[in-house]
């Protein structure tokens, strides 16, 4: 385990004891709702594990750092930021899955833009969202995120590819 | 007894589907299937090491942060307070962006400003701060951060360039189309 997972540890229980004496049935409360949270992902999270465990195991790292590695460029960004305009997986998922693909050969650029359309694009979604927003605020946002997202693959390439 | 089989079945259909292909694999090729689940496996004990304090502050967020006495911070004239509040509001919540539509569509029929509504789904789609815990033990501080920092002023000039994209008229009818959603 790294730094941040023991300090994510020590806030939890530090804001755990706060909460119990404040609020005794507040907190149980709240840790139901944890273990709901967490068992409602369950099945999503195994099912991804899986996938992303055979695919690595069949793609070797040559492929994945051909696809969206470090030497992929903003062809490489243009995939990634694709896939995750169209996927639809919860970050949680995802972020799991970029840590593995990035040990597997993907390029830091790549995978930030993976990442932000990931979160801020959702064609999938799309249809939802024009009906609360109308078709005009809902495509424009969806462009403007896109392209936003080459920007963040920039910086991030910038600061922490390198 | 039953019933519950059928259910873990179906909450579980696509693990169950992972892992026949997972075995199909291993018959077809032994050593790439064994490679195969021993990455999944390894994955998932890091999983279960990283996840419970993430889900444990999440689920004290939830109890102690409530959400609707913030909606009537942010309307026209709420200034920076309106802007930073709803970059709060959308960076405590948790669950997917179309969550945010439903909530967005409140906040207009509440009054709440064009620009800070953007600004809320903008931040619930990728400032959100369970995410940004997530974010922090797979992807590390630097990227996590580094991400963060460009993604709040990107927030805001995505907020304000759409505006100026929409004529007072078609704001107003965005909201009246959200007004005369569920009535």
């Amino acid at each position: 385990m790294d730094v941040q997972t023991y300090l994510f540890y020590i806030a939890a229980i530090v804001a755990l004891i706060f909460s119990f004496l404040k609020d005794k049935r507040k907190s149980k409360i709240a840790l139901k709702k944890a273990w709901k949270s967490f068992e409602n992902i369950l099945p999503q999270i195994l099912s991804v594990l899986l996938l992303v465990g055979m695919l690595l195991a069949v793609a070797n790292t040559e492929v994945i750092s051909g696809l969206i590695g470090v030497d992929s460029g903003w062809l490489g960004v243009a995939l990634a930021g694709m896939v995750g305009s169209i996927t639809l997986i919860p970050p949680y998922v995802a972020f799991p899955t970029a840590a593995m693909l990035l040990e597997a050969g993907a390029g830091y650029m790549q995978i930030g833009a993976f990442i932000s359309t990931l979160m801020m694009v959702g064609l999938v979604t799309i249809p939802v969202e024009i009906s609360f927003f109308g078709k005009k605020l809902t495509l424009l946002r969806n462009l403007l995120a896109f392209l936003f997202s080459f920007v963040v693959a920039l910086i991030i390439g910038l600061v922490v590819g390198s | 007894m039953m019933h519950k089989t059928i259910q873990f079945v179906k909450r579980y259909r696509f693990f169950l589907f992972a892992l026949a292909m997972m075995a199909i694999l291993t018959v077809m090729n032994p050593t790439i299937g064994k490679k195969g689940a021993s990455i999944s496996f390894f994955q998932f004990t890091q999983m279960l090491m990283v996840l419970p304090p993430v889900f444990i502050l999440l689920g004290l967020l939830d109890v102690w942060v409530p959400r609707e006495t913030m909606v009537r911070f942010m309307g026209e004239g709420s200034g920076v307070k309106g802007v930073v509040l709803a970059f709060l509001l959308g960076s405590f919540a948790a669950g997917p962006l179309y969550g945010a539509f439903p909530i967005a569509a409140v906040f207009m029929k509440k009054g709440v400003k064009f620009t800070n509504l953007l600004i809320f789904i903008g931040a619930w789609s990728t400032t959100k701060i369970p995410m940004l815990m997530f974010e922090m033990t797979y992807m590390g501080m630097e990227f996590a951060l580094t991400r963060l920092a460009i993604n709040i002023p990107g927030i805001i000039f995505i907020a304000y360039a759409l505006k100026k994209a929409f004529t007072k008229k078609e704001i107003e009818a965005i909201y009246k189309a959200a007004d005369d959603l569920d009535s």
